[in-house]
């Protein structure tokens, strides 16, 4: 193989794992909290590349600057879903919950679909093709600027989790809820909050894919798939493990892509997924409890 | 005793009204029929042993291709090709099976599990050429009722019917078996009946067995009636939510659950789907809507609901 297609394929599998990484943040955050595994996900971030989408050919707001506007909208959204359709459900059996956040996926897919109907939408924005090269290998500016924002969030979400006083309820509440119950932490707001953030994640993890991805109605299911496949790998509720699962699952993904046929590259991601939820179903990095 | 005659006077209208019904409702109940039998299959497992597969599509896809692909390459009848595919399925799931179960994965890992294989034989068949790629396979349609190819749709509601009454006595059966009992046990909870002496894998890889096989034989069926297969309707999620959702809102783990979520459910989509023509996806739409609503009002399903209302 050669050597520059191979450090290629690295580059853009970790530009694409910092976007991953985010994605998964949110849904680890959101498991950790509530212990839910939200088949939800991917169609709140499909609403965010939406909600990007039209800012921009409506009002010409930026992607970027419109992200201003999609974290504390889809904040909103989060908490809205959690304490109209989650909440009262909160004592429902574990598949049960599962399969409300499917209904749920299932409601916003096709609401789009209806809406919007299924064609291909593309986000034209004047620095779509900037590029740069470091030796001989191509790096997409708007990839770069979306795994550097993913990373940044992340980074800041982790900080906010270790540094605040909320944040500090948040890790409780996922480490111990009848502990957390009893020093009097609001459990119904704190899973309410941790919904939204985990929301506005993924939505702005959308927003900042926009102008090199397309926009359809189903765009969030293979994201929402491969957040799954993250979040395992770095250990349910484990919120840098999704970080650092998300650059493997990135990486896995386009070396799968520039070395085998077809679309294969998927299937590399599945087989990872498989093996790791028989024989480490705890995550690579162990400890699954709202790190 | 009121509740098995108007099962009976059901069935027998079933099977005597179709020949007079125009064809637009005889596409709709054979339509009917197809997720009730779907979701009967995948109330074995999801409903009795209380393992909620989200990759039944992994089952349903090897059997329309197996039956499929025998008749194009080997001129095998698909009556015999879905004997094979149902086989080729129960080994699957088998294997599937004694792997989740073996390193203990339950609830939602269990789930996601089943998931990620319906997705892996999707990615390896819309990679394959040598069984169609993503273009997908098109069955011989010259009429041949040995070939399981009938000239118009009554033959076709007819087999959908057989299958679905296999299916419901196959389900009454197993519900009042010792194995039926030892998978309530396991759903309800596995560490005390495997301390009650229960073998729960041995039940479950039981349970998974007849399931998968009873869905491999309904995606035989739908190649045969469609005429037509390609790896993202046969493998793809949307087949594995079409089996769980009947049985769900029907009362999953109940025998005549999945058929009356199917008869209620499939109407709707069919309503829907009629009044609004050209809005793609506002059916399903409904369906998330009603899976949510069943969930948070009637956990328990149609079926829970109706008990309910005659104990009180």
């Amino acid at each position: 193989m050669s050597g520059s297609l191979f450090l290629q394929a690295v580059v853009s599998g970790l530009l694409l794992g910092g976007v991953y990484g985010l994605v998964a943040s949110g849904l680890t955050l959101i498991f950790g909290v509530l212990r839910i595994i939200n088949f939800a996900h991917g169609a709140v971030m499909m609403l965010g590349m939406y909600a990007t989408y039209w800012l921009w050919m409506l009002v010409g707001l930026d992607p970027y600057l419109s992200v201003l506007v999609t974290a504390p909208v889809f904040f909103g959204v989060g908490v809205a879903i959690q304490r109209i359709v989650i909440e009262p459900n909160r004592d429902a059996a574990e598949h049960n919950q599962l399969l409300l956040t499917l209904g749920l996926a299932l409601f916003l897919e096709n609401l789009a679909l209806v809406l919007w109907q299924g064609d291909f939408r593309t986000l034209r924005v004047p620095y779509a093709s900037a590029s740069f090269f470091i030796a001989d290998t191509l790096v997409e500016v708007p990839r770069l600027i979306a795994a550097g924002g993913a990373v940044v969030i992340a980074v800041a979400l982790y900080a906010f989790l270790r540094g605040t006083v909320l944040g500090k309820a948040i890790r409780a509440l996922a480490e111990e809820r009848e502990g957390a119950m009893l020093v009097g932490i609001d459990v119904g707001r704190i899973r309410a909050v941790a919904f939204g953030i985990g929301s506005a994640c993924v939505a702005v993890a959308g927003a900042l894919i926009t102008p090199f991805f397309y926009i359809a109605p189903d765009v969030g299911e293979s994201f929402n798939i491969m957040a799954f496949v993250v979040v395992v790998l770095g250990g349910m509720g484990n919120f840098l493990g999704a970080l650092v699962g998300g650059l493997i699952v990135g990486l896995a993904e386009s070396l799968g892509a520039a070395f085998l046929p077809g679309s294969l590259k998927q299937f590399v991601v599945f087989l990872i997924f498989v093996l790791v939820l028989l024989f480490r179903p705890e995550g690579l990095f162990g400890g699954a409890r709202g790190r | 005793m009121a509740v098995r005659a108007l099962a009976v006077l059901a069935g027998l209208a079933l099977l005597a009204v179709p020949p007079f019904l125009p064809k637009y409702f005889l596409e709709v109940l054979i339509s009917i029929l197809f997720f009730a039998y779907l979701g009967l299959a995948w109330n074995l497992l999801g409903g009795y042993a209380g393992q909620f597969s989200f990759g039944h599509a992994a089952f349903f896809g090897i059997g329309a291709y197996t039956s499929t692909l025998l008749l194009l390459r080997a001129g095998l009848s698909p009556w015999l090709g879905m004997l094979a595919g149902g086989l080729l399925a129960t080994g699957f799931g088998l294997f599937e099976g004694y792997l989740s179960f073996r390193y203990g994965l339950r609830g939602p890992y269990f789930s996601l599990v089943t998931l990620a294989f319906a997705e892996m034989l999707r990615v390896v068949t819309v990679n394959l050429k040598v069984v169609g790629a993503s273009l997908g396979l098109v069955v011989p349609s010259q009429t041949n009722a040995l070939l399981f190819v009938f000239a118009d749709k009554l033959p076709y509601y007819y087999v959908i019917a057989v299958m679905t009454a296999v299916a419901l006595a196959i389900t009454h059966r197993v519900a009042r078996s010792r194995l039926g009992y030892c998978l309530v046990a396991v759903r309800e909870n596995e560490d005390a009946a495997e301390a009650a002496g229960v073998d729960a894998r041995g039940a479950k890889l039981r349970a998974m067995a007849i399931s998968a096989f009873l869905t491999a034989l309904g995606g035989t069926f739908y190649a045969q009636y469609f005429a037509y297969i390609d790896p993202t309707i046969t493998f793809g999620p949307a087949i594995s939510i079409g089996g769980l959702l009947p049985a769900i809102v029907g009362g999953a783990g109940t025998v005549l659950g999945p058929v009356l979520g199917s008869f209620v459910l499939t109407p709707i989509s069919e309503i829907t789907r009629a009044m609004l023509r050209g809005r793609a996806g506002a059916d399903i739409m409904l369906y998330g809507l009603v899976l949510i609503l069943v969930i948070s009002f009637l956990p328990q399903g149609l079926m829970g609901w109706l008990r309910a209302r005659r104990a009180s």
